[in-house]
């Protein structure tokens, strides 16, 4: 009988014990989730991307297909988020593409877009039948990154290069002037 | 001080144009189906030159521009030892070619080639474009990018430009796997039903 008891009590207490634990990982998961403010990524695959791509409104879009593997992209990414500051009450937005690959979306992509604060919309398209989608986005692209389209309902071009702020700018005033 | 006027302003002339000329971007033309592809002499990693040319008794082959660094070329390097596997005895042998400058993308230098290529088991050459000279002779702009050749006595003719297949992700969702389908036309004297394909891959450093 007094085993019994001691059992018990040895029970409660480890119950207890368990308790704590778990609502001391709620707190941690609620402290990591609040300390990381990236919202939930926008995955797309080609057909929802599509209009993105082709709006008729009066806005001006810079489209910047990208990566946190590829290197130039990464470099270019902080005047893309600069145009963005500068033109957003100007009818133009900015949007990022994101081709990172599923595998990396929590491990690299959303502490990238933490850690750079990134400002811009950001788009992640996610579709493996790249050799039908890629000629749809440009006929020359033939699939290296970084590329950039800047359109709005008179005018569309396609880049195939990279930029730095001034290029940039430039390019974007033949299309809002 | 007239003089020194003189000379400073042909000196300035002479670095901007130095300048510009650094400037101007290189338009990269390359090989389209049916062109001749040049044969090369590049330095495997045991350090032995490899030409397209030393090679008897084979059909074509399969020249992969590659690298350690991209993930895209990560992704697809079991499936390059694959392809030599099956097709090397067929008289297909890939040709891996490694086109980024080592010395911006450092991680893909001839010591680190060595490494990867052991430690992944590489059963081909993996060559190392020293120079930059001939990637852009095939026109390649990212890795990894394959370019079948056949080999004719006209020269080793370009039969496929592209993808080695159609699924990066998961090798067991691929539909087309572009690259065999291609052998396995010339094989049969078939026509290649896509003879150029598309795909995300990592610019090329230079």
């Amino acid at each position: 009988m007094k085993l019994l008891l001691i059992f018990l009590i040895l029970l409660g207490v480890s119950c207890k014990t368990d308790k704590h634990d778990e609502v001391a990982l709620k707190l941690l998961t609620v402290e990591k989730t609040q300390s990381i403010d990236v919202p939930s990524l926008e995955i797309l695959n080609y057909a929802s991307l599509e209009p993105y791509l082709s709006k008729e409104d009066s806005l001006t879009y810079v489209v910047n297909f990208w990566a946190t593997w590829c290197a130039p992209c990464v470099k270019e990414l902080p005047h893309f988020e600069k145009l963005n500051n500068q033109y957003k009450n100007q009818n133009v937005e900015v949007l990022l593409v994101s081709l990172d690959f599923p595998s990396q979306y929590d491990k690299k992509l959303k502490p990238f877009i933490e850690k750079h604060q990134l400002k811009s919309k950001i788009l992640v398209l996610d579709d493996v039948d790249q050799n039908s989608w890629i000629p749809k986005v440009d006929s020359n692209w033939d699939g290296a990154i970084p590329v950039t389209l800047i359109y709005n309902k008179r005018k569309r071009q396609f880049y195939d290069r990279t930029f730095d702020y001034a290029e940039l700018e430039n390019e974007l005033k033949q299309f809002i002037n | 001080m007239r003089f020194n006027k003189i000379i400073t302003l042909v000196i300035t002339a002479f670095l901007l144009s130095a300048f510009t000329n650094l400037n101007t971007p290189t338009v990269i033309q390359g090989y389209d189906i049916g062109d001749i592809a040049t044969d090369f002499s590049l330095r495997n990693i045991d350090g032995q030159m490899v030409t397209l040319a030393d090679y008897e008794n084979v059909k074509g082959f399969i020249i992969i521009f590659t690298c350690n660094t991209c993930p895209y070329a990560v992704q697809y390097e079991d499936r390059i030892i694959a392809l030599n596997n099956k097709y090397v005895d067929q008289g297909f042998p890939v040709i891996a070619i490694m086109p980024n400058n080592p010395i911006i993308k450092t991680g893909d230098n001839p010591k680190a080639m060595k490494a990867r290529a052991t430690s992944k088991g590489f059963t081909f050459p993996y060559l190392f474009d020293e120079g930059q000279k001939i990637y852009p002779q095939y026109g390649a702009t990212k890795t990894p990018q394959v370019y079948l050749l056949e080999k004719t006595n006209e020269g080793n003719i370009v039969r496929y430009i592209g993808a080695i297949d159609d699924n990066y992700k998961d090798v067991k969702l691929v539909n087309t796997k572009y690259v065999e389908e291609a052998i396995e036309a010339l094989k049969n004297g078939n026509a290649i039903e896509e003879s150029k394909t598309r795909t995300i891959g990592c610019s090329i450093k230079s």
